[in-house]
């Protein structure tokens, strides 16, 4: 047991616990403080291992602090900061309080040294998450959250039927390290697809559109941000170099790309491109060169900024005019300008723009691969971020704020700038991006392994710029094909949504049948032969049973009848003929057993 | 509103600034044609070393992923919205 250190999920965690009884004029200045005090704990960390806690025969490891834990733990605990400011004039302290846990499970997952705090901590993440999709309190919200919640059950389940594999056998103990990624075994393997479940990788991926669509329009900004790069984290602790992650990432990167063509939900849009950037660091995390690591690291920090962003602009436009899809706004430049600039700037750093945050980051997992001659990975990505830049960066803004206005009269009305701290939290989340864009050091100095990579070279900007102007001569030549459809796109949450439906229906129909065809089985077969059965001990019972205890009653009473004429009445002489009668026994009785002696 | 004004002057005067964006372009392609600006000694592919091969790259991938993710969507992918209600 050490001793006592201070985690930095355990401010969040008390902080949530003590917000309902803050006083309401202090509340605003009560959720400022409470991250910054969480982002100033894990600014403060040193390296070590630190949090040894003896459980039974466990020992549980809270503080893990080393590069790879410093830089995710610097970006979610900054992420919960920003994301609290954009949501700090929502009255209901419990959407605050889900949120902070949510942000605590991802920090204690990030700084968790062994599989068991790993998984305590995962699961806080799932079950404290799905709040912020129900909190929007459509009855929408509540299905998804339920199948959110129902797909993450399952993911922990086998991440921890690998977990007790993998540490019950081999010796390995509980600690978290590498698996063997040359070698995997059925264990490495049930771990690894309880991480890339978080990851969203495809096809274990519906989960994400799904509810992070669905969440509160503060809920959505924390959901983009924690579990799916809490996951990368994960994958980059545990499965560096593990090939088959090359492929997986490039498939997440473009099927996320392919989808958000055909999206007409914004938010929905870019819970597609989350999966689509995700794969950049899934396929960094499979080439596993400390290059990639670093790209995957360096990618989750600047996507969580830009994503963030980008969910705080389309929620501030769900929360002013209460609508997402594209079908339904349009032209909003008048009425919500600053939101308009601040989404600009999220769509340019997701793009990869130079002087924009992707544009420093996404470059080093393409590099990466391009260097181990992996080269159409590295062309692939390259053709995903075509993808990105023509939705989240030109179909975005462009069928929000300008295109043909769909506005309903009341959708119109409605709209306005949003509150000062929703664009105080995007006006900081923008000026990150660019900080990050213009001053490399800033992110370079925070990764795991030592950095030779400059991204400003004539050559990455003219590229860079060549792919993503001509990209958009081709938005703008094909806009016409790009108008919204009000549709929804199927994807593998088809498989539970209908096959849940098809389990429906067999518990209603043949599950049913056939136990109302054993019941009638059981009626006829079973039923009738025991009453009859009954029946007949009934009849036994009353004539054989009955007739002998009537006759034995009968013979009794007439004993009893014939004995009481000897009783003449008085209780002496009746008292003494008996004590007489026992007298002459014992004498009998004695005499006999002495001459029996003798 | 400041910015309201900048974003509405872009607007009013739509054809200058499209105009720009095609000098701009043009521009670009050119530049990339020049080694003494831009330096390919780190390109890892031959294709990579003629000019204007990532605006090609960047145009061609943006038209196939629009054309191929409509035909994919209309395939039976895109449903209308009440697809999952019962």
């Amino acid at each position: 047991m050490s001793e006592f250190w201070l985690h930095p999920a355990l401010i969040l965690l008390l902080g949530a616990a003590l917000l309902p009884v803050v006083p309401a004029r202090l509340k605003k200045a009560y959720l400022l403080v409470v991250p910054a005090l969480a982002f100033a704990r894990v600014l403060g960390l040193q390296d070590g291992t630190f949090g040894e806690v003896r459980f039974l025969e466990w020992t549980l490891v809270f503080g893990r602090v080393d590069g790879l834990s410093s830089v995710f733990g610097y970006i979610m605990a900054l992420t919960c900061a920003i994301a609290t400011l954009y949501g700090l004039h929502v009255k209901e302290d419990a959407q605050h309080a889900a949120a902070w846990t949510y942000a605590a499970g991802s920090l204690g997952a990030i700084f968790a040294g062994d599989f068991l705090t790993l998984f305590l901590f995962w699961e806080i993440m799932a079950f404290s998450s799905v709040f912020l999709v129900w909190f929007r309190r459509r009855p929408e919200s509540l299905a998804a959250g339920f199948r959110y919640l129902l797909v993450h059950t399952a993911g922990g389940l086998c991440l921890l039927a690998g977990i007790i594999l993998h540490c019950k056998s081999g010796g390995h103990g509980w600690a978290f390290t590498a698996f063997d990624v040359h070698h995997p075994t059925p264990a490495a393997w049930l771990v690894m697809i309880g991480f890339i479940l978080n990851a969203a990788v495809p096809p274990l991926h519906a989960w994400l559109p799904d509810a992070y669509a669905e969440g509160t329009f503060n809920g959505s900004v924390f959901l983009s941000a924690f579990t799916t790069k809490t996951a990368v984290y994960a994958l980059c602790r545990g499965f560096a170099g593990m090939e088959i992650l090359v492929p997986l990432g490039v498939i997440m990167a473009l099927y996320g790309v392919v989808y958000a063509v055909l999206e007409n939900d914004c938010r929905r849009l870019l819970a597609y491109h989350i999966i689509s950037q995700v794969g950049y660091m899934v396929a960094g995390v499979g080439i596993g060169t400390q290059m990639a690591i670093n790209g995957a690291c360096a990618h989750a920090f600047a996507h969580i900024l830009y994503k963030g962003l980008l969910f705080m602009g389309c929620g501030a436009v769900l929360h002013m005019t209460g609508q997402s899809k594209f079908t339904e706004l349009g032209g909003l430049y008048k009425k919500m300008p600053w939101a308009f600039l601040f989404t600009l700037i999220g769509g340019l750093s997701i793009s990869a723009f130079p002087l924009f945050s992707g544009f420093v980051s996404k470059s080093m997992i393409v590099a990466a691969s391009f260097e181990e001659h992996n080269l159409w990975a590295g062309f692939l990505l390259m053709l995903a971020s075509v993808g990105t830049f023509l939705h989240t960066g030109l179909k975005v803004p462009y069928f929000i704020w300008f295109g043909k206005n769909n506005c309903k009269p009341e959708t119109w009305e409605r709209a306005a700038e949003p509150p000062w701290n929703m664009n105080a939290a995007m006006a900081v989340a923008s000026a990150l991006c660019i900080f990050i864009g213009c001053y490399t050091p800033y992110l370079y100095a925070m990764l795991p392994h030592p950095v030779d990579y400059h991204p400003y070279t004539a050559y990455h900007v003219s590229e860079t710029l060549q792919i993503l102007l001509f990209t958009a001569v081709g938005f703008f030549l094909l806009v016409k094909k790009l108008e919204p459809e009000p549709t929804i796109s199927l994807d593998t949450d088809w498989l539970y949504r209908i096959g849940g439906r098809l389990f429906l229906w067999l518990a209603k129909k043949p599950v049913q049948a056939s136990d109302a065809a054993v019941g009638e089985a059981y009626r006829t077969a079973g039923l009738q032969p025991l009453m009859a059965a009954a029946r007949g001990i009934g009849r036994f019972d009353n004539i054989v049973i009955d007739g002998c205890v009537d006759g034995l009653a009968k013979v009794v009473a007439g004993i009893g009848a014939r004995a009481r004429a000897i009783q003449r009445g008085p209780m002496q002489e009746t008292l003494a003929l008996t004590f007489g009668a026992a007298a002459a026994i014992i004498i009998v009785f004695l005499i006999v057993s002495r001459a029996i002696a003798q | 509103m400041r910015l309201l004004r900048v974003i509405q002057f872009l607007r009013d005067h739509l054809r200058a600034v499209v105009r720009l964006s095609l000098v701009a372009l043009a521009l670009l392609v050119l530049l990339d044609a020049v080694p003494a600006i831009v330096d390919k000694g780190h390109a890892h592919t031959a294709a990579e070393h003629i000019p204007g091969f990532w605006a090609l790259f960047g145009f061609v991938g943006c038209v196939i992923l629009i054309i191929a993710s409509k035909w994919f969507g209309h395939l039976g992918i895109m449903r209308p919205e009440d697809y999952y209600d019962e």
